[in-house]
């Protein structure tokens, strides 16, 4: 919806545009942009044909659809359930706006009913509804870190969504999830490791820098700690109905497709 | 805390560090990216102010983690300004005198965007009637919130509006995270602009000729197919309204600019060391360079420490993941720990391999504090810390980490 460019740099390809691209055999990839958006919503629904770019008039139009609400929610989410509609494609993947924003995007259809008394805008919005209400159809997947505020946000996004939106929740990711070095009984071993007598032994054997490993590896422990406790706080808040899928951290240099499909490899692991 | 005298080599006392830098400024406008902890480095910057410099220091924030809030003594709703209890400033600074921890006050407010807009209107409306009209118009809510960055303009307006109150030795900001790091600086103009527009025109049209039905314009044509004529007369009954506080609004606007370059005001950058934060802090302190105003420091947030990148460390790792093998070794840590080979043999290795990852991290980190601290800034950083910041003392403890000279 609002990738700055980083879904293009995902792919590693130069820029996207509104028009799907061909990413990998059978994967598509597109940016929103208000102006084509609405176009295309004149050429398909409205039946003004534009040939010419708006130019001046999308400015315009950009800005009132930013101050009536809902307009240019519609837009997004019209072009959305369009896709699914048309069964352009098996599945249609959302990077959405980060945050809040998602809610007065699913709930534009029903905001615009109220707001909107006539036009047409508020006669598209009924098949948009179905769409996204079934949850055979539509699901919702927040992306979270084992971190306070990104914890805490995404569960008063999941309240909002249930409150305000009719929208399933399919699942919740938490990514760059720090890994575990220890078990509890090894944990206490790195203690022990940690005392004056054995540290010694260490130095001996690997030089005085050896303190700066042990203390790299204990910041490591105690800072994957603090993540479990809100991964925890997560678990409990969103209960057994809301599964958490974990994206380890990956600790690469890679950027672009490589990451991806790191990535990929982890989610496939824990889906399957 | 008491201020100790050290004797400081020539290279630092030549950069004045950041307390200096709260104790010559009046407004401290802290920006960044979202996720940074600039909330928390805002806190902890008001935490130092009011504790060793003894100033009146406001910090306003945007929305800060609940533990912190409670912490603080901030309530969830906070539309106004509510000091930190000196007995809680007190028992944090255990060093702190009596009369500094009476001296020094801290308090804390937030943010709230919706009441910054009723004041705007209440201030600039002509008259009762037109104030009431527009605050009672049903776009009216939608509007403000969404338009000319809204957060970025309100945010500036209540710097204003606190610096002239006099209240504050020193007011410090925490900013809204914007989609586009300039927002916040282009804010007051584009209110300007924004009155003198056509576009203004446009949107007022409906309401002034009321033929607007006839109008041969497109955009007329499309709207009114798509939103419904109803809808486009309340949107342009309420930019007339909003015409009518022209004159206050962009004399605001005016005043709000030149706070921005008042040499009472200075900038803070916070940011991670993280690639994309990164990108867009320096994309943010080249712009305020380039407008002429005054960026006061680059704080690098959750940074990792310089000596995970010497050579000498990664060399030890390397021995001690090699030395796992050799059971002589294995045997005597185990021996002097009282744990079983096994054990031992399983953590020394992983305590060898972890450091490889680790170390990665620190080099790209380096690459870019590297390329921030060339921007020839004031640059000070806080280490990674292994527990969150959520009470006065750990916000203390990072003021500390951060006006520490180097």
């Amino acid at each position: 919806m609002d990738s700055k460019g980083a879904l293009a740099g995902a792919f590693d390809v130069a820029h996207l545009e509104f028009e799907p691209r061909q990413v990998t055999p059978n994967l598509w990839a597109m940016e929103m942009n208000t102006e084509d958006s609405l176009r295309e919503y004149l050429r398909l629904f409205v039946r003004i044909p534009l040939v010419a770019r708006l130019g001046p008039l999308a400015r315009t139009f950009d800005f009132v659809a930013d101050a009536a609400p809902g307009v240019k929610e519609i837009l997004a989410v019209g072009k959305l359930c369009y896709e699914v509609r048309e069964r352009n494609y098996d599945i249609v993947i959302v990077d959405a706006e980060a945050s809040g924003h998602i809610v007065a995007q699913i709930g534009a259809p029903r905001a615009i009913q109220q707001l909107v008394q006539v036009g047409l805008v508020r006669d598209q919005t009924n098949w948009m509804i179905d769409i996204l209400d079934d949850p055979v159809r539509t699901g919702l997947v927040m992306v979270t870190t084992p971190e306070e505020m990104p914890v805490t946000e995404t569960l008063e996004l999941v309240d909002r969504v249930r409150n305000e939106t009719g929208v399933d929740i399919a699942g919740v990711v938490a990514n760059r999830v720090l890994p575990a070095l220890f078990s509890e009984r090894q944990l206490d071993v790195f203690e022990r490791i940690d005392a004056p007598g054995p540290r010694q032994l260490l130095v001996d054997r690997a030089g005085s820098s050896v303190a700066t490993v042990i203390e790299a590896a204990r910041m490591t422990e105690a800072r994957r700690r603090v993540g479990a406790g809100h991964l925890d706080r997560l678990r409990t808040a969103l209960g057994p109905a809301v599964p958490v899928l974990i994206v380890p951290e990956l600790f690469t240099r890679a950027t672009g497709r490589r990451v991806v499909s790191l990535m990929a490899q982890s989610i496939q692991d824990e889906i399957v | 805390m008491v201020a100790v005298k050290r004797a400081t080599p020539a290279s630092s006392r030549s950069r004045a560090g950041l307390d200096a830098l709260l104790a010559s400024k009046e407004m401290v406008v802290v920006c960044g990216s979202g996720g940074t902890g600039k909330t928390t480095i805002s806190a902890s910057l008001g935490a130092i102010a009011a504790t060793q410099l003894g100033a009146r220091v406001l910090v306003l924030t945007v929305d800060p983690a609940r533990r912190l809030a409670t912490a603080l003594g901030l309530g969830p709703l906070g539309s106004h300004e509510v000091r930190v209890a000196p007995e809680v400033l007190r028992a944090a600074s255990p060093n702190l005198s009596r009369a500094a921890a009476e001296r020094g006050q801290l308090w804390v407010g937030m943010l709230d965007t919706k009441q910054g807009w009723d004041d705007l209107i209440r201030r600039h409306a002509p008259d009762a009637a037109l104030r009431d009209q527009v605050l009672a118009n049903p776009l009216y809510q939608n509007i403000t919130r969404r338009f000319i960055n809204s957060h970025d303009y309100i945010a500036m307006e209540r710097l204003h509006e606190l610096h002239a109150s006099g209240d504050y030795d020193l007011v410090i900001i925490d900013t809204p995270p914007s989609r586009n790091a300039l927002d916040l600086l282009d804010a007051p103009g584009r209110m300007k602009e924004f009155f003198g527009s056509r576009l203004l025109r446009w949107l007022t049209v409906p309401y002034r000729s009321r033929l607007f039905a006839v109008a041969s314009k497109p955009f007329y044509q499309v709207a009114d197919r798509v939103l419904g004529s109803r809808f486009l007369q309340d949107i342009a009954e309420f930019f007339v309204l909003f015409q009518t506080m022209e004159k206050g609004f962009v004399r605001r606007a005016d005043e709000v600019e030149k706070l921005l370059v008042d040499p009472r005001t200075t900038f803070i950058v916070v940011s991670t060391l993280e690639a994309a934060p990164a990108y867009e802090a320096g994309y943010l302190a080249r712009e305020l360079q380039r407008r002429g105003m005054s960026l006061g420091a680059i704080v690098l947030n959750r940074t990792l420490s310089p000596s995970l990148r010497q050579p000498a460390a990664a060399k030890s790792a390397r021995t001690l993941s090699a030395a796992t093998d050799d059971p002589a070794f294995v045997a005597s840590i185990a021996d002097a720990t009282g744990a079983s080979a096994n054990d031992t043999r399983a953590v020394l290795s992983e305590i060898g391999e972890r450091f490889h990852d680790i170390a990665i991290v620190a080099s790209r980190e380096a690459e870019r504090r590297s390329e921030l601290e060339s921007l020839g800034a004031l640059t000070v950083t806080a280490p990674a810390l292994d527990h969150d910041v959520t009470d006065l003392t750990s916000l203390l403890e990072l003021g500390g980490h951060l006006t520490e000279r180097r």
